[in-house]
């Protein structure tokens, strides 16, 4: 494409279906302990990767 | 719904629903201000009316291309694609409860003038957990975590250093449980470093999954907000004290960890500060606190606060060009392997797969709502367990949250922090604005940096 160019690969969409198994980290136990930060957080499910 | 903001000369197009990060020219940039999902669904070419409205600075040929590329993102669903998420958050149940924030000690050897735990004891009297309310967390985590194979155990305080011990026995006893549930403990402990020797050092870089290490910086921003019980800093007692933990730790993971205030808006400076002590993984937040307080944050500060991320991040930039490795926790962001949708639906999980323990054994959603007696789950000794405060907690998502709802950042931050949401607008199901203003800010920055290192 000439005037737009695409950064990630990934869709969100995708990973509602096999999601939610639960093996993830739960967020305040990294290192916030004030604030909710998910998005920085890794699948820890080898099967999504 | 998608996002689109300019920063150092790039236009970045973010596509909420399906997390699409796109690099735009001015003319997509200012196309797209006059585009609906509604006119992609509907027309083959570019509607008349907008060649028309742009006429006056682009050509027409051109503006008909970048709509092509505009339907052709649409019809690969990462251009306004669908919000299919709502039926996921109405399958938002109970979860098995998986992490525990251990309150090993309600005590502190400091005095951090904006600790909301009131200087360590929550309120609730200086007190330790003995050794038996540990065990029962550990016997309730097991009981309660179901098909969950790792489980999480965080030592927390006040400092917990100041339980050392009993943070032993508990990781001895767990560990001794695992072949037999068939489950993997993470340990992490936040220590704020005034009693780490060798010995606990190396302790903790043997059992802990994860450690952070609390300081707030350069040593007149550390020693202003956290005092000592005299009233001096703490700042040169526990600097050499993490150098040689983090020297001595390897690969596991890490955090030193901060807090800035009013009083040190540059506090990219103390970012690099640590950097620059030999510390590769740094978090700083922001204190979260009355407004009426001297050192608080407020709306009046966050033109500032802006500008500083932006310093902090093109300095971050210069260290990552140079080779050179840095993680700062919230710029961080992993835009291919992130989490799954169903935990960026529900955020933290506290009161449904995280709980606090109290050193009297009493059972809260989340180590920040400890005190609020309105919602205290139960007790272990007691063996009581309120699972109506667990169904509430289940119910937070972010399509619960009229303000995250309409929210670009929403899959990003899951809702915020739902003890702030209560604390500062008694209802967790209210974001707290301050924190989402701050939170928006910071996910600019990291997508922008992406952009950058995949350039």
């Amino acid at each position: 494409m000439k005037h737009i160019k695409t950064v990630n690969k990934a869709n969100l969409s995708v990973t509602a279906k096999k999601g939610g198994c639960g093996k993830c980290q739960a967020s305040c136990q990294s290192a916030c302990k004030t604030s909710c930060t998910v998005g920085n957080q890794k699948c820890a499910n080898e099967e999504n990767r | 719904m998608i996002h689109k903001f300019k920063a150092k000369g790039r236009n970045v197009l973010l596509d909420v629903n399906s997390g699409g990060v796109h690099l735009i020219d001015d003319l997509t940039y200012d196309l797209l201000e006059e585009i609906s999902p509604e006119i992609l669904k509907e027309c083959p070419k570019c509607p008349g009316d907008v060649l028309e409205k742009l006429s006056s600075r682009y050509q027409k040929e051109e503006m008909e291309e970048v709509y092509e590329e505009l339907l052709s993102l649409y019809h690969d669903h990462i251009l306004f694609s669908e919000d299919v998420y709502g039926d996921y958050s109405n399958t938002a149940v109970e979860s098995p409860i998986k992490a525990l924030c251990l309150h090993i000690a309600h005590d502190c050897n400091l005095r951090c003038k904006y600790c909301f735990a009131s200087t360590g004891d929550f309120g609730t009297g200086r007190k330790l957990m003995p050794f038996e309310t540990g065990k029962a967390a550990i016997d309730f985590l097991l009981a309660h975590s179901t098909n969950r194979e790792n489980l999480e155990v965080d030592f927390f305080g006040g400092e917990p250093l100041m339980n050392f011990e009993v943070v032993k026995q508990i990781v001895a006893y767990a560990r001794s449980k695992e072949a037999e549930y068939g489950k993997n403990f993470r340990f992490t402990l936040t220590t704020n470093g005034m009693l780490l020797d060798d010995d606990i050092t190396d302790y903790l870089n043997k059992e802990m999954y994860n450690v952070v290490l609390s300081i707030d910086g350069r040593k007149e921003v550390n020693d202003r907000m956290r005092p000592r019980v005299d009233g001096s800093g703490c700042y040169d007692r526990i600097l050499p004290k993490y150098k040689k933990f983090v020297e001595r730790r390897g690969d596991k993971e890490y955090y030193v960890r901060g807090t800035y205030t009013k009083y040190n808006l540059d506090f990219s400076e103390d970012v690099m500060h640590l950097y620059e002590q030999g510390f590769e993984e740094i978090s700083m937040e922001p204190v979260i606190e009355d407004q009426k307080k001297g050192y608080a944050i407020t709306e009046k500060e966050l033109e500032r606060i802006y500008e500083e991320y932006d310093r902090l991040a093109d300095r971050i930039g210069e260290v990552k060009k140079s080779g050179r490795h840095i993680d700062f926790f919230h710029f961080m962001i992993d835009l291919d392997q992130g989490p799954c949708v169903v935990k960026r639906l529900r955020g933290c999980g506290s009161g449904n797969e995280y709980v606090a323990v109290t050193p009297d054994g009493d059972i809260y959603p989340c180590h920040q709502f400890v005190g609020h007696e309105e919602y205290k789950m139960g007790n272990l000794e007691e063996g009581t367990f309120d699972e109506t405060i667990k169904k509430e907690f289940a119910g937070s998502h972010i399509y619960s949250k009229p303000k995250c709802r309409d929210c670009w950042a929403k899959f990003y931050c899951s809702g915020g922090c739902n003890a702030n949401n209560y604390i500062y607008n008694g209802d967790i199901h209210d974001a707290y604005e301050l924190s989402c203003k701050i939170q928006r800010k910071r996910l600019e920055c990291a997508i922008l940096m992406k952009i950058e290192e995949s350039e």
